[in-house]
């Protein structure tokens, strides 16, 4: 049974439709699978009920021979999305026991899919956060090792369960969302793929919000094909998101030929980073053959604000941070602090956010209220939204003289060990995003991709960074690149 | 510009996040150094440069000003810590 779960959404989907397997062996299979994973910690809130009524539902529709591709698929959900009646906590004490009483528009577009949701997936607290240290429920763990080495390793972050549910086999995908890489990073270091689209193409409607501007759902998937299949379910013009766009959704999976002849792929010189491992730039040096092999012209290129990306980065999210996260007051919902006789109302707000937030939100929090307050938001807020502009203006520009896809790598170094990082100031945790932050400040989609293995037996994935709604193509070069790279490595079984 | 802890002090009161007095000075120095990282933008030539306000050039749509999903108190109400007679109940805010 447990050999269901390794299947892709394409395989499976096939299966399904000849009738050689059913939605409910397949979600039993992946429930197993999730119940003897705890040492994971991926799966947060397991949902068997609602998972084995949709199943169920799922083969009904399947029987009737109208079934979409996603029909009947085991998926995780990151807790960040709002599921009905359903704990969704973003990871944070502060929505302890909340229970939405409505679905987020990505999850409703994946169960009217027919998909097949079978738990909550860790993360970190209110997705901020590179290693999934952060959250409330604990470290979700990185089925990935050293070698024979115990030491556990970070899935990434911030859509770590996302990741390790994935790269582990508990079920065939997840949802993700990425705000500064929180789908493109933990897919590099789990062997996964996953694909942030263009800012706007999937709708933020019930997805509890980190920093609205740069925020954007994703699928995390076993390969390319995968992620076109699950993307084309989760996109949709969404009435009750403003920056949702109005657009057809492509046919992705369609898009993917395998041919990228008469490509131009750009390699941004600013991508080199000091101290970077040899192995990722071996690694970056392969995957601009590959796509060479495949036809297409590689070129330099050169995008000078990358430097300031991620300071950019670290003003515009914690002042939007500081804003969505003012919601948090102990009336609506969750926590809510026990007060002392005679605290009145601002006590309970000063106490509640004290208790029900952790280290690294209120740390945020409370520098976007500094870059926000009066004095400070033209020297810090507007200077990093001009910066933000020409951020932007530099991908504008090399798009404009015809590069097709940029190729870099995904991150600057494979998983770490869970708690290495426990002493290095937040600024060195940052540093996880500086290949991936530039795509959300241009609101531009991003994939990654596992592209090899390093010394010591982990996952390391490219990124490749496309045109404005061309997601389509871009997918179609991650496949060609999938394809010449050849990863196939999983990871050994301990958990 | 450095942050002393009775700026840190301030910011957590504007940020309503109580702190405690001797988790401050820590605080201050944690905002040092992403406000020392942040600094690097003041490099940037930002000359004639309009903020960003929206990536993708669009107009934010506009709607009828009508209630579109009304009469739902008891989901409003479900989630709250102290709901009592139909509202939101809360410490005393007036004296």
């Amino acid at each position: 049974m447990s050999e269901l779960t390794k299947l892709t959404i394409a395989e499976a989907r096939d299966a399904l439709r000849k009738g050689d397997v059913t939605s409910v062996e397949l979600t039993e299979a992946s429930l197993k699978a999730i119940d003897a994973a705890d040492a994971l910690n991926a799966f947060v809130h397991k949902t068997p009920e609602i998972a084995m009524e949709r199943a169920r539902a799922a083969d009904e529709r399947l029987k009737a021979g109208d079934a979409p591709a996603m029909c009947g698929i085991p998926v995780g959900i990151k807790d960040l999305f709002c599921t009905k009646g359903v704990e969704s906590q973003a990871a944070s004490r502060i929505l302890e026991g909340f229970k939405p009483e409505y679905e987020s528009t990505i999850s409703q577009n994946l169960i009217d899919a027919g998909a097949v949701m079978v738990g909550k997936l860790n993360m970190d607290e209110f997705a901020m956060g590179s290693s999934n240290e952060t959250s409330t429920y604990g470290n979700a763990v990185n089925p990935w090792r050293r070698g024979n080495d115990e030491a556990q390793l970070t899935p990434g972050g911030s859509s770590g369960g996302s990741a390790s549910a994935v790269a582990a086999d508990l079920c065939l995908a997840a949802t993700g969302t990425d705000t500064g890489g929180s789908i493109r990073q933990p897919a590099a270091f789990t062997g996964i793929t996953g694909i942030k689209p263009t800012y706007g193409r999937c709708s933020r409607w019930g997805t509890i919000a980190f920093a609205s501007s740069l925020d954007q759902a994703g699928p995390m998937t076993k390969d390319v094909r995968d992620a076109a299949i699950m993307l084309e379910a989760m996109c949709s013009h969404d009435p009750k998101d403003s920056t949702s766009v109005d657009l057809a959704v492509p046919d992705f999976e369609a898009a993917l030929t395998g041919d990228i002849k008469g490509k131009t792929i750009g390699i941004p010189k600013e991508y080199h980073m000091d101290g970077m491992p040899d192995e990722i730039e071996d690694l970056w040096t392969r995957g601009k053959e590959m796509l060479a092999d495949a036809g297409a012209k590689v070129v330099d290129i050169t995008l000078p604000h990358t430097k300031y990306a991620l300071p950019a980065y670290y003003v515009i999210a914690p002042a939007e941070a500081s804003s969505n996260l003012a919601r948090y007051d102990g009336v609506r919902y969750g926590h809510r602090a026990k007060l002392a006789q005679g605290d009145g109302i601002t006590e309970m707000y000063e106490k509640t956010r004290a208790e029900g937030f952790g280290a690294e939100v209120q740390r945020r929090v409370m520098v976007g209220t500094y870059v926000l307050s009066a004095g400070f938001y033209d020297a810090y807020y507007n200077r990093a939204r001009k910066v933000r502009a020409l951020i932007k203006r530099d991908f504008d520009e090399v798009f404009a003289v015809g590069v097709d896809a940029i190729l870099t790598p995904a991150t600057p170094s494979a998983a770490f060990g869970l708690g290495e990082m426990k002493d290095a100031d937040p600024v060195q945790m940052y540093l996880n995003d500086v290949f991936t932050v530039t795509v959300n400040l241009a609101g531009l989609p991003g994939i990654a991709v596992p592209a090899g293995l390093d010394k010591q037996g982990l996952p390391l994935g490219l990124q490749l960074i496309g045109k404005p709604w061309e997601e389509a193509d871009l997918l179609n070069t991650a496949y060609a690149l999938e394809k010449a790279a050849g990863f196939v490595a999983k990871p050994a079984k301990w958990w | 510009m450095s942050i002393d802890t009775a700026t840190a002090a301030r910011v957590a009161k504007l940020a309503r996040i109580k702190v405690e007095d001797d988790a401050l000075p820590a605080l201050a120095q944690e905002f040092n150094t992403i406000l020392g990282f942040i600094e690097q933008l003041n490099e940037v030539d930002v000359e004639g440069i309009e903020p960003m306000t929206s990536v993708t050039p669009q107009r934010l749509k506009r709607r009828e000003d009508v209630v579109t999903e009304g009469d739902q108190q008891d989901k409003v109400l479900k989630n709250a810590p102290d709901a009592r007679e139909g509202f939101f109940a809360v410490p005393k805010v007036v004296e």
